[in-house]
């Protein structure tokens, strides 16, 4: 038993931090958004060249064969930096799926390259994230995969109250798309899909609600009211405590979710949930707590707060409602064996 | 990350479950709390304990324990749950002061006092608040006064768990009146049958006498009863506070095992509650679960030579919480029946939970207030202004 992320597991989120650290900050973000592009092609270039399109994707698929416990500490950095390019969905959960649904073709090797994005859809989400962007779109009709070109279908914008969120319907003619797999194997697929999506989803809020308690922690040192900085406030500090107390709690729960979810098992699936409502609660209320500290400041435009509120609240529902991830830790709860014996517990050992 | 048990850890966990499952007691013990009898009852099991060397396996051997690493500790807590064994009316010695003596006492202190710890021939009470010194714990006025190879003690000690019929106990006192606060305070160890100590038990909100105030007058210890140098207490007693808050004295198993009866009980009744006790249900689930994953964190980062730190006051302030709004979704379960005793011929399981309730309800109370706690997140996590 070592509940510890490794040396290389440390380094690849640290390479991940600092590029962002570097080329994501709030002042990015708003150049972007002033520009009105769907990337900051600078960015985005250094991103790809970190060559971690392939991270999930087996070595024997063209991939670097790692596991989702090598990439949940980067897909919470990306939370922590509002990156609005699609990293994780497309290296955590587009590519893997594609590699699965459609090894031999030939959008493969490009996204494994970085020269194109992957867009999935899931039945859980009834947008397409990037689809514009994206090379291919991975569409699921009547429960079978198919891929088509953005080129060849009609995209839909559906503008979030996330300013960098690019979600879009998608409609194409039934030739349009090209069959990857059948209904039969693509269920399996798809809820591997769902794991890793909602995974990365409360990767991405945990680092959403570390850096919403980070901003709100760093004004309330700097801001004086009644002559002294309003984080000596036991009341300021008791809000923030209490957000910190939550984000703590939701934290080892996203890493143990990571580590578990390749064994698609009963106990991973109410892990990956768990995680996801318990980052999600952490992160709404880091967010709203950072508006209610920053005062009216953090009601402002001008303020960054509001971005990351908004990414959290787009994120929350994603990959699955509060109300869905719930029904699957009652599956665990009310259909697996229960006890101190059990945290690392494993289906098998429940027959 | 490796989050599965090593064979010597699984070997280690079913000669656990093997012991316990022959010698746990088949019904509960009475309580330590209320009667004499109910404490002797729960030493002689402390002793059987100490006879199986189950008192504290991460001790070293040569104080009874077994010299595990803290993963050894978790599994060993989590099966003493999972049996339902007695609660530890030494606690606050094998859980507080044990780790505190193995940390800053003398090779002479620790042979003097772990082995009569762990065998429970000598239970520990705690004396730390004082009437005026709660919160403020710095403002404590207890003396010890040097005279030559001796301490004298006097003062007012106040909510001293497990006082009224512990055999010794551990306190704070001011050794240099001139410091204030935090400066020239000492821990020192006494005995409660010292002459000049007078115990005065009080009655909790459940009637028990769990604690007691503690009159000193001219009490003599030898200085050798001095745990760390004189004027270190107050570092040493915030490091006895870090045990208290975090991992030792409040181990995951416990709320696990709980929330196992409380899904329990939500079945047995699920047919009378609405969807808003099953989300609640499912919470405290997710709770104890997320406590348990948080500390296996805690115990590997500790093994690899981690220190811990302020998140002891993060710890506390979750579980506390969480024992509050598991027992609170009990009784909300039970209805009518939450209000009833023990001893009410239709109370069953009922009794147990209200128990459990009202002692869940010191929980943000004692081991520093959850107010105070969170002042420490703020100021030692997140960097705010005092």
């Amino acid at each position: 038993m070592d509940f510890r992320f490794s040396d290389e597991q440390q380094m690849m989120a640290d390479s991940v931090r600092g590029l962002l650290a570097d080329l994501c900050r709030p002042a990015d973000l708003r150049r972007l958004l002033r520009s009105g592009a769907a990337r900051d092609e600078q960015r985005w270039a250094a991103i790809v060249g970190l060559g971690l399109a392939g991270a999930l994707v087996p070595e024997e698929k063209g991939g670097l064969g790692l596991a989702p416990a090598d990439f949940v500490l980067v897909a919470e950095a990306c939370g922590y930096a509002c990156l609005p390019e699609p990293l994780v969905e497309n290296a955590g959960v587009a590519v893997p799926l594609l590699a699965q649904a459609a090894p031999g073709h030939a959008a493969l090797a490009r996204a494994l390259a970085g020269e194109i994005t992957v867009a999935a859809a899931h039945p859980l989400n009834p947008f397409i994230a990037d689809a514009d962007t994206a090379g291919v779109i991975l569409v699921e009709r009547d429960g079978a995969l198919l891929l088509v070109s953005p080129a060849d279908a009609r995209l839909a914008v559906q503008p979030s109250i996330d300013p960098f969120r690019r979600l879009f319907t998608v409609e194409f003619a039934p030739k349009a798309a090209t069959p990857v797999a059948g209904a039969d194997e693509a269920a399996a697929l798809l809820d591997a899909a769902l794991d890793r999506g909602a995974l990365f989803v409360a990767a991405q809020l945990l680092g959403i609600a570390q850096r919403c308690v980070d901003l709100a922690a760093a004004y309330a040192r700097e801001r004086h009211q009644f002559g002294r900085p309003i984080g000596s406030f036991q009341a300021v500090k008791h809000h923030l405590a209490a957000a910190q107390v939550k984000i703590a709690f939701a934290r080892p729960v996203v890493y143990a979710a990571a580590a578990e979810q390749p064994r698609g098992d009963l106990h991973s699936r109410a892990r990956v949930s768990h995680a996801k409502l318990a980052a999600g609660a952490a992160a709404d209320l880091s967010a709203r707590t950072a508006i209610q500290i920053h005062g009216a400041m953090g009601y402002s435009w001008e303020v960054d707060v509001h971005f990351f509120l908004k990414r959290a609240l787009a994120l929350d529902a994603w990959w699955g409602t509060a109300a869905f991830h719930r029904r699957r830790v009652a599956e665990r709860v009310f259909g697996g064996r229960l006890g101190p014996e059990r945290t690392f517990a494993r289906e098998r050992h429940d027959a | 990350m490796r989050l599965r048990y090593s064979p010597e850890e699984e070997t280690f966990r079913a000669e656990v479950r093997g012991w316990m499952e022959a010698n746990v007691p088949s019904s509960p013990l009475p309580s330590f709390d209320a009667s004499r009898e109910g404490f002797e009852a729960h030493r002689a099991w402390e002793r059987t304990l100490n006879q199986g060397r189950w008192s504290m396996v991460t001790w070293p051997e040569d104080y009874g324990g077994r010299g595990l690493d803290l993963i050894g500790w978790l599994i060993f807590e989590e099966e003493y749950w999972r049996a339902g064994a007695p609660q530890r009316v030494n606690q606050n010695g094998i859980f507080l002061l044990g780790p505190t003596l193995m940390e800053f006492g003398t090779a002479e202190q620790k042979a003097r006092f772990l082995p009569r710890m762990a065998s429970g021939d000598e239970v520990w009470a705690q004396a730390w608040s004082e009437p005026q010194a709660g919160s403020d714990l710095a403002a404590v006025r207890a003396s010890a006064t040097r005279d030559g190879d001796d301490y004298v003690l006097s003062g007012h000690k106040i909510w001293s768990s497990r006082a009224v019929f512990a055999d010794w106990a551990f306190g704070l006192f001011r050794t240099d009146p001139g410091a204030e606060r935090h400066k020239g305070l000492s821990l020192i160890l006494f005995p409660l049958t010292a002459p000049g100590i007078r115990v005065q038990p009080i009655a909790q909100i459940d009637g028990e006498t769990g604690f007691a105030e503690i009159f000193l007058d001219d009490v003599r210890v030898p200085a050798f009863n001095r745990l760390g140098e004189d004027g270190d207490g107050w570092r040493i007693c915030m490091a006895t506070a870090g045990f208290e808050r975090g991992l030792m004295l409040r181990s995951p198993a416990r709320f696990q095992q709980a929330a196992k009866r409380l899904v329990e009980l939500y079945r047995a009744h699920q047919q009378e509650c609405g969807p808003e006790t099953e989300a609640a249900v499912l919470q405290s689930f997710m709770d104890a679960e997320a406590y348990a994953l948080s500390i296996y964190e805690t115990a590997s980062r500790l093994r690899a030579g981690g220190a811990i730190g302020a998140e002891a006051s993060t710890s506390k302030v979750f579980w506390s919480e969480l024992d509050v709004a598991l027992h609170r979704t009990a009784l909300s379960i039970l209805g009518t029946r939450a209000e009833l005793l023990r001893a009410a011929p239709e109370a069953g399981d009922a009794g147990r939970w209200l128990d459990g309730y009202l002692f869940a309800l010191a929980g943000p109370i004692y081991a520093g207030a959850n107010e105070i706690q969170k002042n420490i997140i703020a100021e030692r996590v997140l960097g705010l202004p005092r």
